[in-house]
């Protein structure tokens, strides 16, 4: 039968499994709208932003490990989704992102709502496509979906031009896929896998050091199995909490420019650096020259153009992270051998001593909130069992620091990116995942702004998202960065006017909540998280003045710790 | 790599979205309409070198690369240049033309315009070989090259 390429659309997603599409109608979209409007398999979430819609699917593909679908307009629609875009492209994230187009005719005449968005997106995907034919539409809808989640993920856009979709054509849906140019290595080298597990018998001193790319490829079990074998210590980047359960002994934080002090000084200490799934961020390096200067270093991930981009790498290892940690098991074992059990005890003793450091102290006796007594209690009202969204700046790393994340695709925030506005968004997209879930939204005044509009998406669909807004009154790390570097000089990072949050939420139809006194931080949060079916707006006034510690300033090697 | 729109625009835009220089570019479809062949100079250090290969590699329309530098290789570039040929100078045009092995292929009163073929050391060597004042316009094609002996760039 023929059908629509509206219609061909609408099947293809079916066909793909997809369960919830974000978007945001117009005018070049009007066909896809209508057949969508006639089905209800795949259900569509109206967001009040472009971006939202992108962020939205980023949280829902983070919290499920499933791609994250979008669809707006051609023009502004496009374009207000290209951050989004850019926020999961950096880290790695699949998102199939449809976006409309003008009719084939009008394309290049500066037609209404025309903008060049194969373009504009080239580069922040992964790959994308302009669809010229309506019998090009479901095999590229195919492929989309093929690239998107296979090999290193990312974000693909399908652009679709308005008469691509009210052509017909006969429907047929590709079972799979193969591209002669796409063939993404999966199975890492034995001989280097040897080599890695050779190098890691040896060490006296060794660390594992591992991402996102353990959270993408669902290889939680293998590292935990792999770590706990050899004894090592591990520390996970940003993107890579919840990977290893934080409450593990061997667990030493978080590294880089906000982790604690026995990460980094493991880091810059030790002999042997496994490094799995990570890509050796200037965020984690600090000063590349400085780093790591008595390491021979192992590198596992699954694109080739990550291994020695930034740090050179002494046996590098091509592959699915997951597949290569079972194939070190398996090798580990064979061998019959044991790391050097007296240096390992040695090892340890030095981090035991870094560890009662206590970098993450603070003051627990001030009069006023401090944010990381906040986290704190978050952690323990919920348990520890939380999916935790946040935005950009100081509660991030607070939220990063002072949340023990025992999974993965728990803790969902723009590591790469560092968009501002994301966490809100992508809550809704956790939420709609996970309906009986506690999602959090760990945010601040400034970022809780950029998308603020969709506390009414949030209402639409009963979205019981609980926002914890630590309200300094202040652009936090901006603030931190002036105070710091900048000898006090506070440009534009003072919030004035501010909203009252709490009317704010009201308005929306929600359950707004001020808290400004310690004392009242863990009952207020029992009692929104009580509200099972509300979106609660926790606005808690806290401390202007605190910042992040340890902090690596910029430049600085990753012992070069600023502490409190 | 996939002879389709975008291809080209894609690798011009990784190099310049990571800085690399691109020196030369030439891209012609090749035996097989489905598919362009690019030849690209560039230049960078060792590292540099690789990481360009390993992120030209990445892009799903590159299908296949090699990097001629690897081994013994033949480098061609074709050049066209319009020179001033008048009374006296017009036997010195032809006899630096000949020397170079080059060709006229088109003529005028007072113009040559002389085709060669070469590496670009070549073609630099007879621009300068030429009276400065006499060039009217020059277009070089970009360089393009093969491997030497069994080595191919095949799919």
């Amino acid at each position: 039968m023929e059908l629509s390429g509206a219609d061909i659309f609408v099947h293809c997603l079916q066909d793909e499994g997809v369960e919830m599409v974000f978007g945001y109608p117009g005018g070049a979209v009007l066909p896809i709208y209508d057949a969508l409007y006639q089905q209800d398999k795949v259900q569509h979430i109206l967001v009040r932003h472009e971006q939202a819609a992108t962020h939205a699917a980023d949280g829902y593909a983070r919290s499920t490990g499933k791609p994250g679908v979008v669809l707006v307009t051609s023009g502004p629609g496009a374009t207000n989704a290209v951050t989004g875009i850019a926020t999961a492209y950096m880290d790695s994230i699949p998102l199939v992102v449809f976006t409309g187009q003008v009719p084939t005719a009008l394309i290049g005449n500066d037609a209404f709502q025309e903008v060049d968005s194969v373009g504009i997106t080239r580069p922040c995907v992964k790959h994308n496509f302009l669809v010229k034919r309506v019998e090009d539409l479901a095999e590229t809808i195919k492929k989309a979906f093929y690239v998107a989640t296979t090999g290193r993920p990312g974000p693909v856009v399908v652009d679709i031009p308005k008469d691509v979709s009210t052509q017909v054509t006969e429907y047929r849906y590709p079972k799979r896929i193969s591209m002669r140019s796409y063939n993404p290595t999966v199975k890492g080298h034995p001989r280097q896998i040897r080599k890695a597990v050779e190098l890691m018998l040896e060490a006296r001193r060794p660390v594992l050091y591992t991402g996102g790319g353990v959270v993408l490829d669902k290889a939680s079990r293998a590292l935990v199995e792999f770590t706990r074998l050899l004894g090592f210590p591990i520390t996970n980047t940003l993107m890579g909490l919840g990977s290893y359960p934080a409450t593990d002994r061997q667990f030493l934080g978080m590294l880089g420019m906000h982790g604690t002090y026995e990460a980094n000084m493991a880091m810059h200490n030790c002999d042997v650096l496994v490094a799995i799934g990570a890509r050796f961020d200037d965020r984690v390096t600090g000063n590349v020259e400085k780093f790591c200067p008595t390491a021979r270093i192992v590198h596992v991930d699954i694109d080739p153009a990550s291994i020695s981009k930034n740090v050179k790498v002494d046996v590098p290892i091509v592959g699915a992270v997951g597949q290569v940690l079972r194939e070190m098991i398996k090798q580990l074992k064979a061998t019959g051998r044991r790391p050097d059990e007296a240096a390992l005890a040695e090892w340890w003793k030095q981090i035991e001593e870094w560890r009662a450091m206590d970098c993450l102290k603070y003051d627990r006796d001030s009069d006023q909130i401090k944010p990381q007594q906040v986290l704190e209690t978050l952690y323990k009202v919920t348990r520890g069992k939380a999916y935790v969204t946040s935005d950009v700046g100081q509660h991030q790393m607070w939220a990063a620091q002072f949340y023990k994340f025992d999974k993965p695709n728990r803790w969902i925030n723009s590591g790469g990116l560092g968009t501002m506005g994301f966490g809100f968004p992508a809550a809704m997209g956790v939420q709609l995942a996970h309906p009986d879930e506690t999602v959090v939204c760990v945010t601040g005044e400034g970022s809780i702004q950029m998308c603020i509009q969709e506390l009414s998406t949030c209402l639409q669909y009963g979205l019981p998202v609980k926002i914890v807004n630590l309200n300094n009154r202040y652009l936090g790390m901006v603030r931190q960065w002036q105070e710091f570097f900048y000898q006090g000089r506070y440009a534009m990072s003072y919030m004035e006017s501010l909203p009252d949050f709490v009317r704010l939420a009201e308005s929306y139809g929600h359950v707004g909540m001020q808290i400004t006194d310690p004392a009242d931080v863990e009952p207020a949060m029992k009692e929104a998280m009580k509200m099972k079916d509300r979106l609660v707006f926790m606005n808690f006034l806290t401390d202007p003045a605190e910042n992040v510690y340890p902090m690596v300033p910029a430049g600085a090697g990753q012992n070069e710790m600023i502490l409190v | 790599m996939e002879n389709e729109a975008g291809a080209l625009s894609r690798v011009a835009g990784l190099f310049s979205a990571r800085g690399y220089n691109i020196e030369s570019l030439t891209v012609a479809p090749t035996e097989d309409p489905s598919l362009s062949r690019m030849t690209l100079v560039t230049r960078g250090t060792d590292e540099v070198i690789e990481q360009i290969t390993k992120q030209l590699n990445k892009l799903i329309d590159v299908v296949k690369l090699m990097d001629m530098y690897e081994g013994p290789h033949i480098e061609r570039e074709l050049m066209l240049i319009k020179v001033r040929a008048a009374n006296g100078g017009r036997e010195e045009v032809k006899r630096l033309a000949d020397i170079f092995r080059g060709r006229i292929v088109d003529v005028t009163d007072t113009l040559y315009t002389v085709e060669l073929t070469g590496d670009g050391e070549k073609l630099d060597a007879f621009i300068a070989a030429l009276p400065q004042a006499d060039i009217i316009e020059v277009v070089r094609s970009g360089v393009t090259g093969i491997a030497r002996g069994e080595r191919a760039l095949r799919v």
